[in-house]
């Protein structure tokens, strides 16, 4: 049977976010798909990852979105379709997600989603920040968040990686990275850094030139 | 292997924000079994009532400005296998070519009952449909005397890591398309694909009219379940 031709690829433009990113930036909307990759009480390591995008000019970039999937802190992705938990649930009181079922009644997302969405602010320029747990290893992969960028003036989206600082065992022997010039790699890593007891993992994605981040050929 | 010709070039200077935004380095391809882990997916719950019909999901005390239309098609893989579960998330300007989004400098009226954003997971046979009004042509600032073609951006999620496609449904017979880099960055022989057509049989009498746009995502020879 003849394939089918993938649909082109078309730019996300500037006008995403009272859409994809409604809640953010305080259009009035709910969003399905937002900061908050791991509840408050998910077990693992809680981790605020934040950065900005930059464009070729190293002008922060305030209108891309970003998407993070990644594995749990056991290295397991998420296989159940995310539900809304009914008010009555045990889990009520676990982040929730703003607005209402088709019957009216509030409610709540699961735990671990292992999806996150996050556009990038104006204020400070180009910044954004996703909530979640440090992800386990998988297979004999290192620890990774991936990271699918969209921006104006990017007719596709561009994929990258996360890597952890403090994991260079494991970055050591991590089959992807180890196919990236390794001059290259450490635009791939997220830092570590610890502030009032929180864990921060800084992450900037320049989009070209000097320290241009790697990207990846996902779909082709 | 899947067909790479369709996509637009990351460089495509006509689209002038494209040269400060586009890499110069070469993407490094990735295996097959990172580009099939599975993406988290959503159930119907997390649907409020008129996420698919922006007609009404913005309506405040009248029914929005503009021809009601339906558009509606399936999410498939390359093998032609609807894609069950995938969220179809869409965004548009108004009936006067006016985003609700703040950074819109064009002087179009708003419409107070029409927001422009809605979403829609796909059935058993990737199967989806929406409501909303036809979007109206807008200027931007590319180049001199530009204007967008009227279209609908969609954002769709399917069931795997390279499943993600974010693009912009044309309407046919639309003359601004031989004029919008946008458009024209696509390889001229997939254009088509981004055309959704006028379907008279699924134009619902007395209230809308119909439109159909299939859309493919990337997708080898394998099923979730199997």
């Amino acid at each position: 049977m003849a394939k089918l031709r993938p649909t082109p690829s078309q730019t996300v433009g500037p006008f995403f976010a009272y859409g994809l990113t409604a809640e953010q930036f305080g259009y009035s909307y709910n969003a399905i798909i937002d900061r908050t990759i791991a509840d408050p009480d998910t077990p693992g390591e809680h981790i605020t990852i934040t950065g900005r995008v930059f464009d070729g000019n190293g002008i922060p970039v305030p209108d891309a979105m970003l998407e993070f999937v990644q594995a749990d802190a056991a290295g397991n992705f998420r296989t159940e379709p995310i539900e809304l938990l009914a008010p009555d649930s045990p889990q009520q009181g676990r982040f929730v997600l703003s607005g209402t079922t088709r019957n009216g009644a509030a409610y709540h997302s699961p735990e671990f989603r292992g999806i996150g969405r996050a556009g990038t602010e104006q204020t400070p320029a180009g910044t954004y920040w996703m909530q979640t747990v440090k992800p386990g290893s998988v297979d004999n992969e290192a620890p990774h968040i991936d990271v699918t960028l969209f921006s104006r003036g990017s007719l596709r989206d561009l994929r990258t990686r996360i890597y952890f600082s403090d994991e260079a065992e494991a970055n050591a022997t991590d089959p992807l990275l180890n196919e990236v010039p390794a001059g290259r790699r450490h635009t791939l890593l997220a830092q570590r850094r610890e502030q009032n007891g929180q864990v921060f993992y800084d992450f900037d994605i320049r989009m070209q030139g000097e320290g241009e981040a790697v990207f990846f050929l996902m779909s082709e | 292997m899947t067909d790479q010709s369709t996509h637009p070039p990351l460089y495509s200077p006509a689209y002038k924000s494209t040269i400060y935004r586009s890499p110069k380095e070469a993407l490094i391809p990735v295996s097959d079994r990172l580009r099939d882990r599975s993406m988290p997916a959503y159930g119907q719950s997390v649907l409020r009532e008129f996420d698919n019909d922006l007609t009404k999901n913005a309506r405040i005390n009248a029914e929005p400005i503009g021809e009601r239309l339906k558009v509606f098609g399936r999410v498939l893989d390359t093998n032609g296998r609807g894609i069950p579960n995938a969220l179809v998330e869409v965004w548009q300007a108004n009936a006067a070519g006016r985003y609700v989004h703040r950074a819109e400098i064009h002087d179009a009226p708003l419409d107070p009952n029409f927001l422009g954003a809605g979403r829609v997971l796909t059935d058993a046979e990737g199967g989806y449909v929406f409501y909303t009004i036809r979007p109206g042509a807008y200027p931007w600032g590319n180049h001199y005397n530009a204007w967008r073609p009227y279209h609908i951006h969609f954002s769709v999620t399917g069931r795997f890591l390279d499943q993600r496609l974010v693009t912009q449904m044309y309407f046919v017979g639309d003359p601004l398309l031989n004029f919008d880099p946008v458009f024209q960055s696509v390889p001229p022989h997939a254009r088509e694909l981004l055309i959704a057509q006028f379907s008279m049989d699924n134009t619902e009498e007395g209230f809308a009219l119909a439109y159909e746009f299939n859309i493919v995502l990337n997708g080898r020879n394998q099923t979730l379940f199997e």
